[in-house]
């Protein structure tokens, strides 16, 4: 169980950065439930509550998700999930219970970039980038690649690219961490992978091509491509072995979607 | 009494504690502990096994608000065990509050008490320990005339009979046979030699153990907490403490769950020793970490069986060879593995030759105890499996070789101390389940989409009810005014719903409604004795204790008449309101005028009181069957439709007992699935969280559907046999043939994860 | 610190700790419906309201409250009385410590959809657990109070 000496309710960013800056200690509170499960000792608990950063809000071209938008609200942002054809509601319906959902941020789901991540796995399938308050907006392959350090991520955005995405993943039981997370995209032409819970962190694999999804032999090489790259390591959930089957079942899984989404588009 | 009419046994009533449980009121353990209650913690060991060289709590001692920090130093030395079993206990004495061994990670060190949680944790890190690390035994396999020793100590009690040598690490051995059974395979066309693992998986109840403690206006220890067997744990806190048992007074609350983890007294002794120490209350709430990493789950076990048959499948010998796990210390250990073999081998007869054998073994991880089943449920995967191989080899139907062997109506139970069954409809339960899920339609698999296909699987079970001889069960019942009756009983509802099983029998043996009867829960000083919930007693053996109580109520309601009415005492009758004169039924008084009368200057009170043991433990049965679906790319399997039929004599609250069978399903589809235990190299749990030990969810269990084939046991209350344990045996093996069916691989090491089935798919190929 | 809420309807102000989770906070005051059954978030055991959202209260800061409301079952005991009576008479209540966390999830599923589907259903109650029920009678229940025509 964690402690914490001071809580400090931030009146703007700048305060909560400053603080944030001067003490590995001090601490932005998310939904606090991995921070409940540790140990720290927090010298001030820096809350956003009050930045206005609990919204997922249409903004010309990209949706924009604060950072202490709960991931409940994001699951059922009917703009968002509409737009994705559900994926987002996918990603996240497995992640314990509306109530963890309810309780858990999107900002303190992402900033400590778990392996296990589910919203990780989803955000690097789509356009998204991620507003930090020191270094500015970044994509979020990048985010992922950076160390863990004391910014403050604020807003995540979504590009509005119309791009297709089919969110896989495998559990143990169905609202366990995922053995493996894939989500697959295609836009322009162009598919890409992302593979999480290696049990690594999500990977972003986009520099295979595959010229036609419907096309068997094409597909199996390009997935024995992409999973090539991928890294995959062994935990209690499961082997480097299994996962590396998994891998392609889902990614081969992923593209089928994509290609009934597509077909189900012309009919439109 | 033939003008009495049966109002309530075999109904679907409503629990009479169910509007306060569903108001959330505060009836359980640490709702009702004081606020000045001292926050007591225990100090674990961070090894798997170690001795201890040199404890320093000085430092800790001075964090303010701090009251006690008690090491191996301040306890008395006399062994004893926390296994809650009717005294003398079969489980070995191999365990002090605090031992200057460690022998699991986890095992407490220090007993820290304080005014609150903050200042106890700090302490705790205060606290400094030296420790002669040693080499542990953490494979079960290994641990058998090992040189390294887990009970080296010389005050270590082994119970005769058990054969527990603990210069061996053997906690219990036996071997029994009856006939030849190495000639009896021999003799076979088809025999099935494999070996069966099942792990140590959690009861998980929703309440974690949880026990208050304080100073009674007598100088006794109170104590309140969540258990299954307060009456034992009068006994082993006094043990313990090395007191007399009129010092100890024990309380049982409502109970958030208990599925047998309760039936050890896990953490009962640490608070009742801060109080014996400092007269003051204290209060100890284990982690939802704490129950899983030394709580008391069920024994691994793994279990050799052999199996044969004659051409015609008619099932001949039978060997099973146990080696069961108990973990640092023995509780339950000599006991809980006889059932892996008394319980399956006797749902079959004919045999020509069977041969059970078992060795328990200790090892340095957390101590095993009681999970509902209770070596059942390992026995019976591990048979239930064999059986189903057998079939297979047979090219034969699963539901047909049962029919051939299984144990029917008056039949001599092969393995089950020469008992015979009085009722038994297990034919019917498995004729009932084939109709339920479509065997013939859905046997053994059908494609339902690209790579899926759905299963199905089945298995029988048996348990019993009670342990014959040994279980006690009381009962008192008193007659209040307004005619009510307040009914004492010394058995544990936790949560079962056994205080309105026994209320709705009273009130059909006393021919009142449900509300003339007031139920007590337990409280050592007051209630009657009663060994405790479990061993699937409480319907069964308490049961018959309120018939029997009830019958002397109404003879002395007579009695009572007779000599208030003046009318002769044979000529009295009873209808459940009235006593009257048979001759002229005007003639009479209602219980509340009764009672009104015999409380003015009267001599007597309208008591009655009665207890039963039986000499046989009638066995329940059930068939249940498992349609499951399985992802013939991923290896997943889904549980889609689980029907159960259960023979548990007369069914007394039609509701409850469907409700504990559902419950006992879906606790044995989770270690059928989803529920595994893995221990780190140097022997830490790391499925210590509901983050890492997956229950079953509402997602993960599918349909279940249960039905009733009734029996009557002539030696049970209303005919009823018991249910509490019978229903958690069938998922493992029933799933497992399921996904044999569906694809072909066999798993014999619970639970079925869509990893080992998928690996079994993959060699499956390679060797084509 | 000091804070101030609606605790069931009542404003109440109390000096806290910056790490009081709102779990101790209401049992300290008074709400022992409010259970712990887990250390991880993921039993569901300790779902109260916060702005009529169901969230854990094991892993909620109280001072997230401040300024909030706070409902647990103590507060909207008519309501759950009613939803209790179908769990009751399905002896769905067992052991009842699961009970007062899911009994506020359904209330709250209902205020959110008025008539879910079994699968909504199922899928927004899958954050609590229960180990005595295997779920089966409480989904009867669930089903007779939401109205739900059982397919045959």
């Amino acid at each position: 169980m964690f402690t914490i000496r001071k809580y400090v309710l931030a009146q703007d960013l700048e305060e909560a950065y400053t603080l944030r800056k001067k003490n590995k200690n001090n601490v932005i509170l998310g939904g606090t439930l991995w921070l409940k499960m540790g140990d720290r000792s927090i010298q001030n608990g820096i809350d956003l509550s009050r930045l206005s950063l609990n919204q997922v809000e249409e903004e010309g071209d990209s949706f924009c998700v604060g950072c202490m938008c709960s991931l409940r609200d994001l699951e059922t942002n009917q703009a968002l999930n509409q737009y994705f054809q559900g994926a987002m509601k996918e990603a996240l319906r497995h992640i314990v219970g509306v109530q963890f959902r309810n309780t858990a941020t999107v900002g303190g789901s992402l900033f400590p970039r778990f392996g296990f991540s589910d919203v990780l796995t989803i955000m690097l399938a789509l356009d998204s980038y991620v507003e930090l308050y020191d270094r500015g907006v970044i994509p979020m392959k990048e985010f992922v690649a950076l160390p863990v350090d004391e910014d403050i991520l604020t807003t995540v955005f979504i590009k509005k690219d119309n791009r297709k995405v089919s969110y896989q993943s495998h559990r143990i039981t169905e609202t366990d961490f995922a053995v493996l997370t894939c989500a697959v995209s295609y836009y322009k032409g162009k598919y890409s992978v992302v593979l999480g819970a290696r049990p690594k962190q999500a990977v972003l694999i986009d520099n295979v091509e595959l010229k036609d999804g419907k096309n068997e032999q094409e597909v199996e090489a390009f997935i024995a491509q992409v999973v090539d790259q991928v890294e995959f390591g062994s935990n209690m959930r499961g082997s480097r072995e299994y996962r590396k089957a998994l891998a392609k079942v889902l990614i081969r899984r992923g593209i089928r979607e994509i290609n009934e989404m597509e077909e189900e588009g012309q009919e439109k | 009494m033939k003008r009495i009419k049966r109002n309530y046994v075999n109904q679907p009533i409503v629990k009479k504690d169910a509007a306060s449980l569903l108001s959330g009121h505060p009836v359980y353990t640490d709702d009702l502990a004081s606020s000045n209650c001292l926050i007591v913690k225990l100090l674990r060991s961070p090894h798997a096994f170690a001795r201890i060289q040199k404890i320093d709590k000085t430092k800790a001692m001075l964090v303010p608000g701090i009251e006690a920090i008690f090491t191996y130093e301040d306890v008395p030395k006399k062994r004893f065990t926390l296994a809650g079993q009717t005294f003398p206990e079969p489980s070995p004495y191999d365990r002090l509050i605090l031992d200057e061994w460690v022998r699991f990670v986890g095992d407490p060190v220090a007993i820290v008490a304080g005014k609150d949680e903050e200042c106890v944790k700090k302490a705790m890190k205060l606290i400094k320990i030296d420790y002669e690390v040693l080499e542990p035994i953490l494979d079960f396999e290994q641990s058998l005339d090992n040189p390294i020793l887990i009970h080296p100590e010389e005050n270590y009690v082994g119970h005769e009979g058990q054969g527990t040598d603990a210069k061996r690490n053997l906690c219990a051995s036996m071997i029994h046979e009856e006939g030849d059974v190495e000639q009896a395979l021999k003799e076979c066309d088809y025999v099935i030699d494999e070996t069966y693992h099942t792990k140590a998986v959690n009861q998980a109840m929703m309440e974690p153990f949880a026990t208050f403690t304080s100073m009674d206006i007598y100088g006794r220890v109170k104590i309140t907490s969540s258990t299954q067997i307060p009456f034992h744990v009068r006994r082993i806190v006094a043990h313990a403490l090395n007191i007399s048992k009129s010092k100890v007074r024990v309380v049982k609350p409502r109970i958030g769950g208990g599925f047998g983890a309760k039936q050890t007294a896990v953490c009962e002794i640490y608070p009742a020793f801060v109080t014996f120490m400092t007269k003051k209350p204290a209060k100890l709430v284990y982690t939802r970490e704490e129950c899983f990493i030394c709580g008391s789950p069920r024994h691994e076990m793994e279990m050799h069986v052999r199996l044969g048959a004659d051409k015609n499948g008619k099932i001949k010998a039978i060997a099973i060879h146990t080696l069961s796990n108990t973990g640092a210390y023995g509780e339950h250990g000599p006991t809980t593995v006889g059932l892996s073999g008394t319980k399956s081998i006797s749902m079959y007869t004919g045999l020509s030759a069977f041969k059970f054998s078992y060795d328990v073994v200790y090892t340095n991880v957390m101590s095993a105890g009681a999970y509902r089943g209770y070596g059942a449920t390992q026995g019976i995967f591990a048979l239930e499996s064999a059986v189903n191989e057998l079939a297979h080899k047979m090219n034969m139907d699963p539901v047909r070789i049962r029919e051939m062997n299984m144990v029917h109506e008056g039949d001599k139970l092969t393995n089950y101390y020469g008992e015979s069954t009085n009722a038994c409809a297990l034919d019917r339960c498995v004729e009932r389940i084939k109709e339920m899920i479509g065997w013939e339609e859905k046997y053994p698999y059908r494609v339902v989409g690209p790579n899926k296909v759905r299963a199905v699987g089945m298995a029988m079970s048996m348990q019993g009810s009670c342990i014959s001889n040994i279980d006690v069960g009381s009962a008192q019942l008193r007659l209040n005014d307004d005619g009510f009756y307040t009914l004492l009983l010394g058995c544990s509802d936790m949560g079962t719903g056994c205080d309105t099983i026994l209320s709705q029998m009273a009130a059909d043996c006393l021919g009142c409604d449900m509300d003339q009867i007031v139920v007590r829960g337990v409280d050592t000083d007051q209630s009657p004795y009663d060994s405790g919930s479990y061993a699937s007693s409480t319907t069964y053996v308490t049961g018959t204790a309120v018939v029997k109580a009830c019958e002397k109520m109404k003879e002395r309601i007579l009695d009572a008449g007779s000599s208030v009415l003046g009318c002769p005492r044979e000529e009295m009758e009873f209808d459940g309101q009235r006593v009257f004169w048979a001759k002229e039924e005007e003639k009479g008084l209602t219980l509340a005028d009764l009672v009104t009368s015999l409380q003015a200057g009267a001599d007597d009170v309208l008591a009655a009181q009665a207890s039963h043991h039986s000499p046989v433990s009638p066995p329940p049965f059930m068939a249940g069957a498992a349609e499951v679906e399985i992802d013939l790319e991923t290896g997943k399997v889904t549980p889609i439709d689980y029907v159960a039929c259960v023979d548990c004599g007369t069914v007394v609250n039609t509701n409850l007992a469907r409700v504990q069978t559902e419950g006992g399903l879906v606790q044995g589809i989770g270690m059928a699935l989803y529920e595994d235990i893995n221990y780190t190299e140097k022997g830490r749990l790391k499925n210590r969280n509901f983050m890492q030990y997956k229950i079953p969810t509402r997602l993960d269990m599918g349909q279940i559907r249960v039905d009733f084939e009734s029996s009557y046991e002539p030696t049970g209350p209303f005919g009823a046999k018991s249910i509490g344990e019978v229903v958690i045996n069938t998922p493992g093996p029933a799933i497992a043939d399921a996904v044999y069916n569906g694809c072909g691989v066999r798993v014999r090491t619970l639970p079925i994860t869509a990893e080992k089935v998928f690996m079994g798919m993959m060699e499956q190929n390679n060797g084509k | 610190m000091k804070i101030q809420m609606i605790l069931n309807g009542r404003r109440i102000e109390e000096d806290i700790k910056p790490d009081t989770m709102l779990l101790d906070f209401v049992r300290a005051q008074g709400m022992k419906s409010v259970k712990r059954g887990c250390d991880t978030g993921n039993c569901g055991l300790c779902t109260v309201w916060l702005n009529e959202k169901p969230v854990l209260s094991c892993s909620t800061l109280a001072v997230r409250a401040a300024d909030s409301r706070v409902t647990t079952l103590e507060g909207v005991e008519e309501e759950a009385a009613e939803f209790a009576r179908y769990l009751a008479e399905e002896g769905a209540d067992q052991c009842g410590f699961c009970s007062p966390g899911f009994i506020m999830t359904v209330l709250a599923l209902k205020r959110e959809i008025e008539h879910p589907t079994p699968d909504q259903i199922k899928e927004y109650l899958a954050g609590n657990l229960c180990r005595c029920t295997g779920y089966q009678s409480q989904y009867r229940a669930l089903m007779k109070y939401f109205g739900v025509e059982e397919e045959a």
